[in-house]
């Protein structure tokens, strides 16, 4: 690791000042990627400004007919949170199946989706439970957030500060992990609206990082059963490929994964 | 503890201090002035080194030193070398390319060395040893073994056209070709062994501390062997003349066969701390073990076997291509030739057996012994043969085995090998009756009702530890001899020192050795302590590999025990004033049998040191050393069986259940070989199905951390393995020992590959069986049946 100083912000106006001095600053939520991209001297930022602490980034709260989540809640207080367990039980347990144990309680729901790895578990939520993010600047959906692997709609110097997840009728993620890595090779998030909308968004697979299936999202509007996607497959042109599985193997994954994610919702 | 004789579970002496974090590694050492070395290494597979720019990285601060293979050559220090001379089949000897520590003309592998930076600390020497400039022509780069020896493949090393390190033969090749022309049956294969990287828990380290009032070395390093490295390191790097050199091998955090190499980095970082005069250590980080550690298996075979009317073996023939990298490493030579190829009659009469075996330079990392080294490549492919015989011919996989079982002993193979003592029909049975192998239909069908494919798989492995004996593997080509050392010290009040030339890294020698003196005489394991790892204190020996240090390591301990408690009793004698024929040794005390007399241990211990009342003509003192030489290696065998369910979904395998049934001949302690088998299962489960090394075809290696080297885990593994032994005797070590360190690894693969091919009807599955491949053949065998 290169030398780097570190600041804890107390406020996001605070953090966003220590980012504005700072000459190649990053933001820190956890630091489950960054911290060791830069062990392994892939990344030096000059200085890191730490966001876990500051109370109004914390926590988890009802508003309206929806869930908010402080962007510095850990994957282990979301998955622990009995309203999210109770509204949108899909999010607890993506959120319990990040990682490990000790990720899932360093890791923070704000910088995993700052980071947008193509294989992160959560773009998948957000973007089939129509989420909105919230910043310092303003606010914007998932689906105008997530702009490709590793990028994001984030200017460099903002911050997230929540993300709201309208409740869902019925949810539910399905991962099949990398054996080594245990990122997803495909995960597939299927998100079921009161008005009997369905969206389905699949992490892990997609070259450019989550992505939706309309074919699928139509099939279960008007069926939603397992057997409704299991016929439906996505084209593997876009699909990631590497020594763990060709993009063919994670095409059929995300069938695969579709149908027992539904099959957990209903 | 308590007095833990021969057999009794007693919990490791040394856990205490490994659980509660006061291990002393070789990281943990530190020296007054210390600097820290960070290597340059290659970034290219294959390329010329045209030139190397240290003047930036030498003004950065905290630097020392800037060094570079020039340098070392300059000063003399020699070329890496490799311990067994094989000659190839036309009686040539094997074609061996120059190996230097750090390299200055042309770089073979990625993550070789080609300089050095000594600084003040860790981060300074990083920092440096990134600005140090270095140019390369690049040259073109190979990667795959047999591709290697093709005309107009890159060529490695001028010594080796062709990239051919040696041709080697064994067996009789006309009686095996005239088994085949008579043949009822020939089953043929192709099977591929993958490449593995060992991954100890502690990676490897150094600390150099030169004396330079005393031109005097120390070592700390992560070995298995202190003596043999410093025999190398002396003798033929020309480092320091061995009494001028200690190494010392603390706490080590498992080995695997990967440190029992002396690789570049210790030698440069003993040269640095001379050239510096201030003491260098090096620890590599995980990456760097990836790169640079040497790697296990990567075999391409082609395996023949005949079988006559009755379905009797009558002939294998087997050639096989090994990958042994860019350059020897130290006892690389033996593995794919006399570790090998000596196994493949397995537990089988089988009455001609010709290997052919061809060992090939590629732009890798050096590949050397791994858990089993050999052993689980030879197993692999003849189990899978037999597995697959059975299937071609119809007959079940355990009738096939049974009737080709060697059953009298001792059995004189057609490769070298004479099995001493075994009984194969006894650890297969209780594997079948351990995994209950005859409800399996039941099991298969109410699996295929949950969708899940279900299958078994077996494998009855043998294999060949603590190798020897000296004069025999001399012979064959090996540099050292293959015994060991032990010396017995009783203190004057009657504890004991056990010096042994083994080195414990993982195995909990300092319990099972204890548990020996323990047995002979009477005292608690406390009483006892195990002194190991340091050429200062211990008499010449030669280390922990092979599963040897209980057949072997443990055999030296009992003569010097022999010669102890001989001397003990004619002490007692005399002052019992008894024969010598009538003391006995019982609960610590030395008895005169038939009367009360008895004296404690302590006493007859004080009595040879204070030396007031010895029988005539006695020396004083109580300590005795002994050097054991085996007659014969000696052979572990046994039955494992997977059964697994497959997902055709995602190709996903569970293994439901492992049984092992394994004859270690005579266990010392049943908790510790326990332990043993669990690792070796373990490791074998990860060959089997997540574990690979994968280079790209320019030589860049993929799988460089954990986010790519799949290392099994806990939720990859049945919940339990179901252990069992059959106990034959060893009739060649006075304890009966056989070793078990390996076994679990050797005999795993293919139960586990037998079990997957069962399940999915499909033979054509190499390993590691990841879900993609299984998944891919479910396609495969769901569409022939559809069809």
């Amino acid at each position: 690791m290169y030398e780097t100083n570190y600041h804890r912000a107390g406020s996001v106006a605070d953090a966003a000042a220590l980012l504005a001095k700072a000459d190649d600053g990053k933001l820190l939520s956890g630091g489950q990627t960054l911290l060791p991209t830069m062990k392994q001297r892939l990344a030096a930022p000059s200085d890191l400004v730490d966001v876990t602490k500051i109370a109004e980034l914390k926590g988890i709260c009802e508003d309206g007919n929806a869930i908010s989540i402080g962007a510095a809640t850990t994957h282990a207080e979301v998955a622990a949170s009995d309203l999210v367990k109770q509204k949108i039980p899909g999010l607890a347990k993506l959120a319990g199946g990040i990682g490990d144990p000790a990720v899932r309680h360093m890791g923070t729901i704000g910088g995993s989706i700052a980071n947008n790895d193509p294989a992160a578990d959560y773009p998948s939520a957000l973007v089939a439970l129509n989420a909105t993010v919230t910043t310092n600047k303003r606010t914007l959906s998932a689906e105008d957030f997530f702009t490709g692997m590793f990028e994001t709609a984030l200017d460099d110097d903002e911050i997230v500060t929540s993300v709201s997840f309208p409740a869902a009728a019925k949810s539910a993620y399905a991962k099949y992990p990398n054996p080594a890595s245990r990122y997803a090779m495909a995960g597939v998030f299927v998100a079921q609206q009161a008005d009997g909308s369905v969206r389905v968004a699949v992490t892990g697979a997609g070259q450019d990082g989550v992505f939706r299936v309309p074919e699928m999202e139509s099939a279960l509007a008007s069926n939603f059963a397992p057997d409704a996607v299991a016929g439906i497959s996505v084209s593997a042109d876009n699909l990631l490929s590497d020594i763990h599985g060709s993009s063919a193997y994670r095409a059929n994954l995300v069938t695969v994964m579709a149908k027992r994610a539904v099959e957990a919702a209903s | 503890m308590g007095v833990d004789g021969i057999g009794a579970r007693a919990v490791r002496k040394e856990d205490k201090r490994f659980i509660t974090g006061k291990g002393r590694y070789t990281d943990d050492m530190t020296a007054q002035g210390m600097g820290y070395a960070a290597f340059v290494r290659s970034p290219h597979a294959h390329a010329k080194v045209v030139s190397i720019d240290s003047s930036a990285a030498e003004d950065m601060p905290g630097v020392d030193a800037v060094l570079t293979g020039e340098q070392l050559v300059g000063d003399g220090i020699g070329n890496l070398i490799c311990g067994w001379m094989i000659h190839s089949k036309d009686g040539s000897p094997m074609n061996m390319g120059a190996w230097r520590a750090m390299e200055p003309e042309i770089v073979r592998f990625v993550g070789q060395a080609v300089a050095v930076v000594i600084a003040d600390t860790a981060a300074q020497a990083r920092d440096a040893a990134d600005a140090v400039v270095v140019e390369y022509e690049e040259l073109d780069a190979i990667v795959d073994a047999v591709a290697a020896m093709e005309d107009g493949a890159p060529q490695l090393h001028p010594e080796a056209p062709n990239n051919l390190i040696y041709d080697w033969e064994i067996g009789d090749e006309a009686a095996v070709n005239a088994a085949f022309e008579g043949a009822a049956h020939v089953t043929k294969m192709e099977i591929t062994n993958n490449r593995l990287a060992p991954n100890p828990m502690e990676p490897r380290a150094a600390l150099a501390i030169y004396d330079t009032a005393e031109e005097h070395f120390t070592l700390y390093t992560t070995s298995q062997n202190p003596h043999v490295a410093r025999l190398v390191l002396s003798a033929f790097y020309a480092v320091a003349p061995e009494h001028k050199l200690r190494v010392i091998a603390p706490d080590v955090g498992g080995g695997f066969g990967s440190k029992i190499y002396i690789y570049p980095e210790e030698m440069v970082c003993l040269w640095a701390s001379k050239r510096t005069e201030r003491p260098v250590k090096w620890v590599s980080d995980r990456t760097e073990a990836f790169l640079t550690d040497a790697h296990g298996r990567d075999h391409n075979s082609v395996a023949e076997m005949a079988l006559d009317a009755d379905n009797k073996i009558t002939g294998l023939r087997v050639k096989t291509v090994a990958n042994l990298g860019a350059y020897m490493s130290l006892f690389s030579s033996s593995v794919p030739t006399y570790l090998y190829a000596t196994l493949l009659s397995g537990q089988y009469n089988i009455p001609a057996i010709h290997a052919n075996v061809k060992a090939v330079y590629t732009n890798t990392v050096p590949v050397d012994a791994y858990r089993g080294a050999g052993r689980p490549e030879a197993t692999y492919l003849l189990e899978r043969m037999m597995e697959t015989a059975a299937r071609e011919v119809g007959l079940s996989p355990a009738e096939l085995r049974r009737k080709n079982f060697i059953t009298e002993f001792p059995h004189q193979t057609p490769v070298i090998m004479c099995y001493d003592a075994g009984d194969y029909s006894a650890t297969l049975d209780a594997a079948m009756a351990a995994i209950d192998y005859d409800g399996f239909a039941a099991r298969k069908a109410e699996a295929a009702s949950r969708g899940k494919l279900r299958g078994i798989g077996l494998s009855c492995y043998i294999e060949a530890c603590g190798i020897a004996p000296s004069a025999a593997v001399g012979s064959l080509g090996a540099g050292v001899g293959l015994w060991e050392s032990a010396e017995v010290r009783v203190n004057p009040v009657g504890t004991i020192e056990v010096l042994t030339g083994s080195h414990s890294h993982g195995q909990g020698h300092e319990t099972t050795f204890a548990q020996l003196i323990s047995e002979r005489f009477g005292l608690d394991t406390d009483a006892v302590s195990i002194v190991h790892g340091d050429t200062d204190k211990v008499q010449f020996g030669m280390g922990t590999y092979g599963s040897r240090s209980g057949a072997v390591g443990m055999s030296a301990i009992v003569k010097a025990l022999d010669k102890v408690e001989a001397k003990a009793k004619k002490i007692a004698a005399h002052l019992m004033e008894a024969a010598e024929g009538d003391i006995t040794i019982e609960g610590g005390e030395l008895k005169v049998a038939g009367t009360d007399k008895k004296l404690t241990f302590t006493e007859v211990a004080l009595a040879a040191y204070t030396a007031h009342n010895l029988p005539d003509g006695m020396e004083p003192g109580l300590k005795e050393g002994a050097f054991y030489d085996p007659t014969n290696f000696t052979f572990p065998a046994g039955t494992y069986i997977c059964e697994v369910e497959v997902d055709p979904e995602t190709g996903t395998t569970d293994i439901i259940s492992f049984v092992a049934s394994d004859d270690f001949g005579k266990i010392i302690n049943p908790m510790i070989v326990e332990g043993q088998v669990h690792g070796g299962l373990t490791q074998g489960i990860g060959q089997a199905m997540l574990e690979n090394a994968a280079y790209d075809d320019t030589g860049q290696l993929l799988t460089a951390s954990y986010m790519d080297y799949c290392m099994p885990r806990a939720d990859d593994l049945p919940a339990e393995y179901r252990l069992s032994t059959h106990e034959t005797l060893c009739p060649g070590n006075p304890l009966g020992m056989k070793g078990c360190g390996e076994a679990g690894a050797i005999g795993s693969p293919p139960a586990v590959i037998n079990a997957i091919t069962d399940a999915i009807g499909s033979n054509d599955l190499s390993m590691p069986a990841t879900p993609e491949k299984v998944w891919q053949l479910c396609q495969t065998t769901t569409k022939a049946a559809a069809e």
